[in-house]
C-alpha cells in the first residue's frame, strides 16, 4: 500500500530539508518528497504538523530477560512507538546480562516481533564485572551495535584502555556510564547544602567529573571514540567541551529529567525522583540547558528505567534508581525547549534522530530521503497532553512527571512505512 | 497540624504552641497522680526499626500519662526487608484501628512515606540522618527552663553533624527561634557546605564554645573509624571532647546538653558529665512533657 503524508513541515537536517512538503511512501521506502498527488494512497493531512526522521532513543532499559514484570521487549517497544521513537538502543544490564553472543541473539530474536527497532547494546565486560572483556566481535556479528556496562562504570582504567583498543578494530562505539563508585559512596542524591538537610547520603558531582576526565584521557590516549551517557553535571560538561576542542572523539547525551528537574524535587522523598545520576543542582541543570542550546550536547536519551510499582513503593533509600521516559520525552522536550524557542525544530531532529543514528552508526536512520527506509515521527505542536502514568503502554509507571500538562506530542510513528502508533 | 515530620517545615508559632502546651504537662508529671484522661480510648503505636529504649519509653510513658493505649512494635529493617514491606507492615497495624503511629526508622523520609498512604497521625521519632523533631523540642524546652528564652543565644552543636538527625532538627529549631547556631566537629563529619544550612562552621572547638549559652554534644558512633572519617578515638577526644577547660570558655551560666546515651570519656569528660552545668537528665524529663504535648495536639485532645 502507498501512503501519502500531506502538507507537513518536513525537517531533515542531514539533507538540508526544512520545508512544507508531501512525502510519498511505498514498500517501506520514501519514494518522493515535494508536491505529490496520489489517487489511491492512504492520505494523512499533516498541515500544521512537523515531520521528522524517526526518533531514536539511544538509552533504554527493557528488563528482558529477568524482570519481565517491569518491562519486556514487547511492552517497551510499544511504549517507544507511542512516544514517537522508531528505534531504541537497549542496555545490557538485564538478568542475566547481555554479555555473550547467544544472549545478543536472544534479544535480536525477541526484537523481531517488536513494534520498533530494538538494537542490543552488548556488555563491555563479562558479567559487567569490569574485569574481562566480552566477545565483542562475535556479539557484533549477532547484532550488538555498541558496548557498555551501563549502570556500572568500568572501574579499572586498564580494562577500559584494553577494551577501547579492542573496539578500534570493530569501529563500534563505547557508551560510558561515567561514575567513580568510590566517590559515589553508595549515595542517593546530589551532595549539596540543599540535600544535606535531608540526611540522605550524597553522590557528589565530583564522582561524575572524575570519571569523565579519566574516560576522556584514556580515549584520547587510545585514539578511541567514547560516548558519555546521561551527563548530569556542569563540570562534566565543561570537561567534554575541553576534550572536543582538543579533538577527542567524544559525544554525549543528556536525559529529559536532568534537563527539567533538579535536586529540590527530592525533598518530597518520592522515589520517582531517585535516579542515577541523581538530580543535580539548579546550576547544573542550567548548564545542561545551555549545552543543549549551544550544541555541546549531541543527543537526548531517556535512560528509560522501568521498575514495578511495588519496587518503587518503598522508603527512598530502599527504592531502585531510575524512571521511565519513553512516553514523556517528546512532549517534555517539545513543550519546554522547542515551543519556548530554546532550541529549533532542526536541533530537535539532530538531538533525537540525526546524532543518535550517527553515534550508533545506524544506517538508514536519521534522514528523510528518497530511497531511504520510511522511519518517520510526526509531531503535532499544538496537541495538549497531561502525563498520566496509568495510561502508559509501558508496564511500569515510575515517572516524575505525572500530572504535567504539556503542549506538543508525537501523533504518528512510522517504521519502515508501517504506522506503528497513531493518535491524532 | 496532622503529623509531626520535621522541624524544618514546622512554623515558629506551632513550635511555640507545642512548648507552651508541654509546660503544662510538666506540672502533671510532677504530681503524685500523673495521669490525665486526654487521650482515653486512643491507640498509639510505637513502631521502632532501630533499637532505642530511651525514645521509645519516653513516648510510651507520655502516651500512658495521657491515658492512651500503647502498643510497641520493634523490628529490624533487615528482617522486614526480607519479608513484608514497610507499607504492608503499617497497613496491617492500621487495620487494628490505630490513631497515631510513632515511627523510628533508619531511612530518611520514612515518616513522610507513611503519610502518603496511612490514615493515622504520624510522629517522626527519627528518620535516618534526617530529623528527630521531638528531640529538638525537648532540647528547646530544657533551654527555656534554664535560660528563660530561646532567642539571641549562641547554640553550639558538636560532633558527627553529617550523620546526625538531632543536629539537623536542633539547628532548624534554634535558628527559627532567633538564636545563632555554630557547628563544630572534624570536617569529614562536618563538610564546609553545612554553613549554608544556616549555621556557622567552626572546626576549632575552643573557639566554637567561646561565650556559648548552650552546647549540645552529639554521640559519636564507633563505626566512624572504619568509614575513614576519623583516624582514632584518642585524636577525636583530644580535639572534640568537652573538657572542664572548654566548659570554662562558655558563658558562666552556659549549659551542656546531650541527646544520650553518652559515651563517657569521649564526647564529655566525666568532670563535665557530672557537673551541675550538664542538664542531660533534665532533658529526659522534658522529653516526656514534649511528647505528651505533641500527642495531645495531634490527636485533638485538650491540654
Ligand atoms: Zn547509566
Amino acid at each position: 500500500m502507498r501512503i501519502l503524508l500531506k502538507g507537513g513541515r518536513v525537517v531533515s537536517p542531514q539533507n538540508k530539508i526544512n520545508t512544507v512538503a508531501d512525502i510519498l511512501i511505498e514498500d517501506g521506502e520514501v519514494k518522493e518528497i515535494g508536491k505529490v498527488n496520489c489517487g489511491d494512497c492512504r492520505e494523512y493531512d499533516l498541515s500544521g504538523k512537523y515531520v521528522f526522521p524517526g526518533l531514536i532513543d539511544m538509552h533504554v532499559h527493557f528488563r528482558e530477560p529477568g524482570r519481565e514484570d517491569a518491562e519486556d521487549i514487547a511492552s517497551g517497544s510499544q511504549a517507544a512507538a507511542k512516544g514517537g521513537f522508531v528505534a531504541v538502543a537497549m542496555m545490557p544490564n538485564t538478568s542475566p546480562p547481555i554479555d555473550d553472543p547467544l544472549r545478543v541473539r536472544f534479544v535480536v530474536e525477541k526484537a523481531r516481533s517488536a513494534k520498533v527497532f530494538v538494537f542490543p547494546v552488548g556488555a563491555f565486560t563479562k558479567g559487567r564485572r569490569g574485569e574481562e572483556l566480552t566477545e565483542m566481535a562475535l556479539m557484533a556479528e549477532e547484532g550488538a551495535i555498541a558496548f557498555s556496562d551501563d549502570g556500572l562504570p568500568v572501574s579499572n582504567p586498564l580494562v577500559l584502555r584494553r577494551g577501547l583498543e579492542y573496539l578500534l578494530a570493530l569501529d563500534l562505539p563505547y557508551l560510558s556510564h561515567a561514575e567513580d563508585l568510590k566517590l559515589s559512596q553508595d549515595g542517593f542524591v546530589n551532595e549539596t547544602p540543599f540535600t544535606a538537610k535531608l540526611g540522605l547520603r550524597g553522590r557528589p558531582w565530583v564522582s561524575e567529573a572524575v570519571a569523565i576526565s579519566r574516560d576522556l584521557l584514556i580515549a584520547e590516549f587510545v585514539g578511541a571514540k567514547v560516548h558519555l551517557q546521561h551527563i548530569s553535571t556542569k563540570r562534566g560538561l565543561e570537561l567534554v567541551a575541553e576534550a572536543k576542542e582538543r579533538g577527542v572523539r567524544v559525544s554525549c547525551e543528556v536525559t529529559p529529567h536532568h534537563l527539567l528537574l533538579d535536586e529540590t524535587y527530592v525533598s518530597s522523598f518520592d522515589p520517582n525522583f531517585k535516579m542515577n545520576p541523581p538530580l543535580r543542582s539548579p546550576e547544573d541543570r542550567e548548564a545542561l540547558v545551555k549545552g543543549l542550546r549551544e550544541g555541546l550536547i549531541d543527543a537526548i536519551a531517556t535512560d528509560h528505567a522501568p521498575h514495578t510499582y511495588d519496587d518503587k513503593e518503598v522508603e527512598f533509600d530502599a527504592a531502585p534508581f531510575g524512571v521511565v521516559g519513553l512516553e514523556t520525552a517528546v512532549s517534555l522536550i517539545w513543550d519546554k525547549f522547542v515551543r519556548r524557542r530554546v532550541i529549533s525544530p532542526k536541533r530537535f531532529a539532530e538531538l533525537l534522530s540525526v546524532n543518535p543514528a550517527k553515534i550508533l552508526g545506524l544506517r538508514g536512520f536519521g534522514k528523510i530521503e528518497k530511497g531511504y527506509p520510511a522511519h518517520i515521527t510526526v509531531i503535532d505542536p499544538k496537541k495538549e497532553v497531561v502525563v498520566d502514568r496509568d495510561k502508559f503502554a509501558s508496564k511500569s509507571r515510575n515517572t516524575p512527571f505525572h500530572g504535567w500538562k504539556l503542549r506538543g506530542a508525537a501523533v504518528m510513528t512510522m517504521v519502515e512505512g508501517e504506522v506503528v502508533s497513531e493518535s491524532f | 497540624m496532622r503529623h509531626l515530620l520535621s522541624i524544618e517545615e514546622t512554623p515558629k508559632e506551632k513550635i511555640e504552641e507545642i512548648l507552651s502546651t508541654a509546660k503544662g504537662f510538666l506540672e502533671i508529671s510532677r504530681r503524685p497522680i500523673k495521669k490525665v484522661p486526654v487521650l482515653r480510648g486512643k491507640t498509639v503505636v510505637n513502631l521502632f526499626f532501630e533499637p532505642s529504649t530511651r525514645t521509645r519509653s519516653s513516648f510510651e510513658i507520655a502516651a500512658k500519662r495521657l491515658s492512651a493505649d500503647v502498643m510497641n512494635f520493634s523490628a529490624s529493617v533487615s528482617s522486614v526487608r526480607k519479608g513484608e514491606s514497610l507499607k504492608d507492615t503499617v497497613l496491617n497495624l492500621e487495620a487494628m484501628k490505630t490513631d497515631l503511629i510513632v515511627i523510628r526508622h533508619p531511612s530518611p523520609g520514612a515518616a513522610r512515606f507513611l503519610t502518603t498512604f496511612c490514615r493515622s497521625a504520624v510522629i517522626n521519632a527519627g528518620d535516618g540522618a534526617h530529623e528527630h523533631p521531638t528531640q529538638a523540642l525537648l532540647d528547646a524546652l530544657t533551654v527555656l527552663e534554664h535560660k528563660g528564652r530561646l532567642d539571641g543565644m549562641k547554640v553550639v552543636i558538636v560532633g558527627d553533624i553529617l550523620h546526625s538527625r538531632v543536629a539537623r532538627s536542633d539547628l532548624f529549631l534554634f535558628h527559627k527561634m532567633g538564636s545563632s547556631v555554630v557547628l563544630s566537629g572534624p570536617p569529614t563529619l562536618l563538610p564546609p557546605y553545612f554553613k549554608a544550612l544556616p549555621a556557622e562552621v567552626e572546626y576549632d572547638l575552643d573557639r566554637a564554645v567561646d561565650g556559648a549559652d548552650v552546647v549540645i554534644m552529639l554521640r559519636l558512633q564507633m563505626e566512624r573509624m572504619k568509614g575513614g572519617f576519623l583516624p582514632s578515638l584518642r585524636e577525636y577526644r583530644a580535639r572534640y571532647q568537652l573538657t572542664g577547660e572548654r566548659l570554662s570558655r562558655m558563658k558562666p551560666d552556659g549549659i551542656v546538653m546531650h541527646p544520650g546515651p553518652i559515651n563517657r570519656g569521649i564526647e564529655l569528660s566525666h568532670e563535665v558529665a557530672d557537673s551541675p552545668r550538664s542538664v542531660i537528665l533534665d532533658q529526659v524529663e522534658k522529653g516526656v512533657a514534649v511528647r505528651m504535648a505533641v500527642l495531645s495536639l495531634l490527636l485533638g485532645g485538650e491540654a
